[in-house]
């Protein structure tokens, strides 16, 4: 029997894919979005910034900051779901995290935004289920939280268009 | 003399620090109608193989766009804040080009606005259309 490798090892090729899925997306950057990954299961963290207020009077987050951090961290993650796959199958390899050829990412068609309760001036979490991932389409429902997981201060509903298998990021 | 509605919601929208950091700009507000313009800018692209804005971006806008549309009703609510927003993606919006969004408040309860909105680029056919529902702060 095979020795398994050393987790060292396997977090870092797993690190460095998320890594250049999340790094290469200039908005996720603009906002301040970073995520968390715990096996195969990814944490949005929206770190708290002034610019990130709507409601100054209150103060609260922007309900189009809350929807842009939802819908980015719903495309993440079926993104992350596709790439874990292949990554686990050897279909990806990232000894060289620059030249890893990233699929398209998937096509927002809609998306449903709830306001639970209004967001607060601190950081705040989200987390996908991707509650259908089919060759062409996908469904995605998404809670974001901040200082308590009970009580989701958002979430929402998105849909997406799924990349051909046989396209990359280069378009090759 | 309180000011006008459209005056007070134009004050309240260029107040937004988040609609500042997304260099929005008012280009109507008036009587329950709102039209802000989000300049293209590459910190906001979604999607880096193709240079196109972000649909988050896209609902930032509708967001705030909708909010003033409520704002400037001529029913003149204190304040407002969105209870839910749907958007659907038509087409991917031309990089390097501004998105200009135009939202109608059609109708108003005491609690509620209803709110409807498109955003378009350069061309004609629409990139995204949205529906809310915004709550309505009435003064005391």
């Amino acid at each position: 029997m095979n020795k398994p490798e050393p987790v060292q090892v396997v977090k870092k090729r797993r690190d460095a894919l998320l890594g250049a899925l999340v790094g290469g997306i200039p908005y996720i950057q603009f906002l301040g979005i970073s995520f968390d990954r715990r096996g195969d299961e990814l944490t949005g963290i929206l770190a708290y910034d002034d610019k990130l207020i709507g409601n100054p009077m209150l103060p609260a987050l922007h309900g189009g900051v809350t929807a842009a951090f939802l819908e980015l961290t719903a495309v993440v993650s079926l993104s992350w779901a596709t790439l874990w796959s292949d990554l686990e199958a050897g279909i990806i390899e990232t000894d060289d995290p620059a030249q890893v050829r990233l699929p398209r990412l998937p096509k927002t068609v809609d998306f449903t935004v709830d306001y639970l309760r209004s967001g607060l001036p601190r950081d705040a979490y989200a987390r996908a289920r991707i509650t259908r991932s089919g060759r062409r389409y996908a469904s995605v429902h998404v809670e974001g939280w901040q200082d308590n997981r009970e009580r989701p201060f958002a979430q929402a509903t998105c849909h997406f268009v799924m990349p051909r298998k046989d396209t990359t990021s280069d378009g090759a | 003399m309180a000011a006008d509605p459209a005056t007070l919601a134009r004050q309240f929208i260029e107040a937004i620090p988040h609609a500042q950091a997304l260099n929005m700009e008012i280009t109507e507000i008036d009587a329950g109608i709102a039209e802000i313009l989000m300049p293209y800018d590459a910190r906001l692209v979604g999607d880096p193989a193709t240079g196109v804005i972000a649909g988050g971006a896209v609902s930032a806008l509708m967001d705030t766009c909708g909010g003033a549309a409520v704002m400037c009703h001529p029913s003149a609510p204190q304040g407002t804040a969105t209870i839910d927003l749907r958007i659907d993606y038509m087409r991917s919006a031309t990089p390097g080009q501004g998105i200009r969004a135009r939202a109608e408040c059609y109708h108003v309860t005491r609690a509620v606005a209803f709110v409807r909105a498109t955003a378009f680029d350069d061309a004609d056919e629409p990139v995204a259309t949205a529906t809310g529902a915004f709550t309505i702060e009435r003064a005391a």
